[in-house]
């Protein structure tokens, strides 16, 4: 009774936000990037969460699409080159009451933070993670990304790409302890929503891998589905996305697939033409590594200090007389 | 002089107890094949001793390998203990007696100098009757070899007499061996039985009673054959002392100082500290992650710290390299991170189980651009314990990187010292969440200290996005060359800020005098005991060590100027003067003499060796004594 009492006291006193709460300085992306519509997708989301903004850390890379923490008006953190998972990890660890999102890029995640992607899908600590794949390096100027297609013509591949794109839902199928896989694409802006926040109420580790125009330095690759619904193949399920009318009728390739379903959900991922747009895999009832550890722990001075003794109690030499403990 | 006599001969129980000479202090080794347990003998030796009231030092010596080949000069493994009357500050000059398991792994040691002329050997003669004559022969020619340099040789039949009470008597030499060396130098029983009750405690009694028995087995063997017994008087502390090396002491200075997290990934000589952290931290609500590298490990560290209290990281040496980027972003974005830097031989992998003092130029300069932190070193076991308590206060009120250099001689290193009573002043406090009015700078650098109030997530009005570039007091990204210098003003003014609290540091030996020498870091004991030494011969030398390498405090040039000479001892590389090619042109000095020279433009000297080997008090005796009589100034 008291309990409901005082919890509907603090909801009394949580503050509404409105989108504008989460909107931060003008985006500097160029016209026509699909970082904007992921940036949109993420402010629409944290409004209709009501996510505190104090209790919200953007978490992000280096490269163009790492730019989106200053754009939110919540707390953010522009780290490093490949970085963001560790960084993101840390501020979980640390305080699993605040909401962590990270935005990184194709080069920021599959290449230099590689190892650190592999990782955070077997951490799985519960963070919402958006790879803006645009299949390129944006902010350096044109260099091949390790999604690049074969044949891409850029600053270090100037006779063209050499080797086979890496498949990032694939890799990330393939690491255990993954527990939340999809795909969306930022020209589709209520699906890219509705998997942002299907990402967002999963417990655990949300990998979200949206192909994202680059019309600077990859100027119509993704034309043909664009202008092709049928290239793109949305994945419904009760448990996954299910679809409004306009875009049930705008997108007519459809399957029906559980997101449970690990082994459907890599012949899925290795698709690329139809592209998949859903969510490939979800596993609830994954652990996520701060709850294995305990994170968030309150410790009193007066525990500190017990246990503190306790050690020093193991390696005391006591002088004479005293009575040994 | 041989002693194989008793080799075959029946145990002879002699009439009365044979006399102790007392002496002030005696070095002991015990040296083994790896995993034949002469690190846990010698550790069990050294708390006797220290629970008896004695001083010790005890210095492990660790092969690079887990299992290197058996009978090997490299594989040698083992430990040296000094004990004595009063406090022993570090492994001190060559070793008195060794007890070595076979003939190779002694060889390594004679050959670096580590025994004294006429050291008495306890060796295993089980190897003179190997059924491969190859073994034999080698055996033969070295104790011949030993005789002939002078040494005395007792031939022990460990594991002969050991086999007599356990099945595997490779395994129980080692207490057999404790018991031969608690019986020679006096030591008291039923604590030797209490400590073997404390090591095996966690296995059941049947594992106790037959160490113990192998123990007891050892002293009556050294009772009845062996013609020396010692005693080193020792007085029994009025306080309570913990005994710990350096390792467990930072790790412990962790939990002192109300950390949460330590992110760490395995490196030597660092790892021991996290593997006792893993063990004990969480039943404090701490927590150990062992991230997928280093450059996660420090990053991980960072955004615990910006999110709650300051976090620390453990590593060594390439470690160490790999952090550099994630230490500039905490520089930049002033997040508080405490970085412990057990530092072993390098470059590369370098020698990774030897002590070497070759990061403090990198810990200081480290990281592009102008990375200003705090580089700290503790110079005792104690000061292991204390410098991460000091260190992580230092981080959160400067918002600064804190890095503590400690080495592998201190990692290993055992040292009574006076139990820390705990203090509530050690902890951090927790994370402010009160809100700030909306528009609150980020960082509002105060123009004198260039401190800033830090707003962490949680504290609403204070939303800002933090970055590794450039940025203003509002944290946003900017170009323009004033707001550039204007936070590399304030992250360095930082410094400045801190270094107006550090007191100078003490002058050991005399006020002034014609030599000073400047140490940092582990060798402080050596350094200071030279000093003693060479002021009883009635030289004017005394010794300065500095626990802070940046920023350094003030006072220093005034010390300087009290002395004829100066120069820093340190255990890293400098250029030698007598190299043909080394002149004042070229001539790369020690770290700590470069950084002296640099700020204070005094013709400060320097000595160094990196030998992979703790620096000795008598060699810095003769480095002295060398130095005052090229300039004319041996008394
Ligand atoms: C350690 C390091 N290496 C290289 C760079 C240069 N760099 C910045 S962003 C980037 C690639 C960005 O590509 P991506 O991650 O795909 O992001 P995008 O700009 O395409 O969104 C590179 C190589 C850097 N900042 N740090
Ligand atoms: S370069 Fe490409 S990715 Fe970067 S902002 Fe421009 S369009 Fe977007
Ligand atoms: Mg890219």
């Amino acid at each position: 009774m008291s309990q409901s009492l005082s919890s509907c006291v603090i909801k009394l006193h949580q503050e509404h936000h409105a989108l504008e709460d989460y909107q931060g300085g003008v985006p500097r992306w160029c016209n026509g990037c699909g970082d904007n519509a992921i940036l949109a997708a993420m402010q629409r989301l944290c409004a209709d969460e009501n996510l505190a903004p104090e209790n919200t850390v953007f978490v992000s890379g280096i490269g163009c699409s790492s730019r989106l923490p200053h754009y939110m008006k919540t707390y953010g953190f522009h780290s490093l080159h490949g970085r963001a998972f560790p960084v993101a990890e840390g501020i979980k660890m640390a305080r699993p009451d605040l909401n962590v999102f990270v935005s990184t890029g194709d080069g920021d995640c599959c290449s230099i933070g590689a190892a650190h992607w592999i990782h955070a899908l077997r951490y799985n600590m519960n963070i919402t993670v958006v790879l803006h794949d645009n299949h390129v390096y944006g902010l350096t100027k044109k260099q091949a990304s390790p999604t690049s297609p074969r044949g891409l013509k850029s600053n270090t591949t100037p006779y063209g790409a050499t080797l086979e794109p890496m498949n990032p839902l694939t890799v990330s199928l393939g690491v255990q302890g993954a527990s939340f896989i999809a795909q969306g694409v930022d020209w589709i802006p209520e699906v890219l929503y509705d998997i942002l926040r299907a990402a967002y109420l999963h417990r655990g580790f949300s990998f979200v891998r949206i192909i994202q125009r680059c019309p600077e330095f990859m100027p119509k690759v993704f034309d043909p589905w664009l202008h092709d619904p049928q290239r793109t193949m949305l994945l419904t399920h009760k448990d996954g996305l299910t679809l409004s009318p306009g875009i049930a009728s705008a997108y007519r390739n459809q399957r029906e697939h559980d997101p449970i379903n690990i082994d459907r959900a890599r012949e899925i991922a290795s698709l690329d033409d139809p592209i998949p747009v859903g969510i490939l895999y979800r596993n609830p009832d994954a652990p996520c590594y701060e709850d294995l550890r305990h994170a968030g722990q309150l410790r009193s001075p007066e525990y500190i200090r017990a246990g503190l003794d306790r050690e020093f109690d193991k390696y005391t030499v006591w002088p004479e007389g005293h009575a040994e403990a | 002089m041989t002693h194989s006599a008793t080799l075959a001969a029946p145990e002879v129980i002699l009439p009365a107890p044979r006399p102790a000479t007392a002496i002030p202090e005696a070095i002991v080794e015990v040296i083994s094949d790896s995993g034949e347990g002469a690190q846990r003998c010698g550790q069990s030796l050294g708390a006797i001793a220290a629970r008896m009231g004695n001083g010790i030092w005890t210095t492990e010596i660790i092969p690079a390998e887990i299992q290197p080949p058996a009978r090997s000069v490299a594989g040698a493994s083992g430990i040296r203990i000094r004990m004595g009357s009063g406090r022993i500050t570090n492994g001190g000059d060559q070793t008195e007696l060794v007890v070595a398991f076979n003939e190779q792994v002694l060889i390594g040691r004679v050959q670096a100098g580590e025994l004294k002329p006429g050291a008495k050997i306890l060796l295993e003669c089980m190897w003179k009757t190997h059924r491969d004559p190859a073994v034999v022969i080698s055996y033969m020619k070295t104790v011949e070899a030993l005789l002939k340099d002078g040494f005395e040789v007792y031939e022990v039949p460990l594991e002969d007499r050991c086999r007599e009470l356990v099945s595997d008597p490779r395994k129980g030499k080692n207490m057999f061996v404790l018991g031969i060396l608690c019986n020679v130098y006096g030591l008291d029983d039923d604590l030797a039985r209490e400590q073997i009750a404390r090591i095996f405690g966690k296995k059941d009694a049947k594992v106790v009673a037959s160490n113990i028995k192998l123990y007891e087995a050892g002293a009556a063997w050294a009772e009845a054959n062996l013609d020396f017994k010692y005693c080193i008087p020792a007085v029994k502390s009025t306080v309570p002392q913990i005994v710990v090396n350096g390792n467990t002491a930072i790790a412990l200075g962790v939990m002192a100082s109300g950390m949460d997290i330590c992110a760490m990934y395995p490196i030597t000589p660092a790892t021991s500290a996290s593997h006792y952290l893993s063990e004990v931290f969480e039943k404090i609500g701490g927590l150990v992650h062992q991230a997928e590298d280093e450059i996660a490990a420090c990053a991980f560290a960072v955004g615990a710290s910006y999110a709650g209290k300051c976090a620390v990281t453990i590593t060594s040496g390439p470690g160490y390299s790999l952090k550099q980027e994630v230490i500039g972003l905490a520089v930049m974005a002033e997040i508080p991170l405490v970085v412990v830097n057990v530092q072993r031989g390098g470059p590369s992998t370098g020698q990774p189980t030897k002590v070497e003092q070759g990061d403090a130029l990198s810990a200081i300069f480290g990281s592009h651009g102008d990375a200003p932190k705090v580089v700290m070193a503790p110079n005792s076991i104690e000061d292991c314990f204390y410098s991460v308590i000091t260190a992580r206060k230092i981080a959160e009120t400067f918002g600064m990187v804190v890095v503590v250099l400690s080495d592998a001689s201190l990692s290993t290193a055992q040292q009574p010292f006076p139990r820390p009573v705990f203090s509530e002043a050690w902890l951090a406090p927790p994370v402010d969440m009160t809100p700030v009015p909306v528009g609150s700078k980020a960082y509002d650098w105060d123009p004198m200290t260039g401190l800033s109030r830090r707003l962490q997530p949680g504290r609403a009005g204070g939303m800002h996005t933090v970055t590794g570039l450039a940025h203003d007091r509002n944290s946003k990204v900017a170009y323009d060359p004033a707001i550039n210098e204007e936070g590399l003003r304030a992250r360095s003014l930082k410094l400045a800020a801190l270094q107006k609290t550090l007191k100078a540091p003490p002058v050991f030996g005399g006020d002034s005098g014609d030599l000073l020498l400047i140490g940092w870091g582990s060798t402080m004991g050596a350094i200071e005991e030279s000093v003693t030494r060479l002021r009883a011969e009635g030289q004017a030398v005394s010794s300065m060590h500095l626990r802070f390498l940046q920023p350094m405090p003030s006072g220093i040039r005034e010390i300087l100027a009290r002395f004829k000479h100066a120069m820093t001892i340190e255990g890293n590389w400098s250029d030698k003067p007598e190299d043909e090619l080394i002149d004042e042109d070229n001539r790369r000095y020690s770290a700590l003499a470069m950084l002296l020279r640099s700020r204070f433009l005094v013709d400060i000297d320097c000595w160094s060796e990196a030998r992979g080997q703790p620096i000795k008090p008598g060699d810095i005796c003769r480095v002295a004594r060398e130095a005052l009589k090229r300039r004319g100034a041996l008394s």
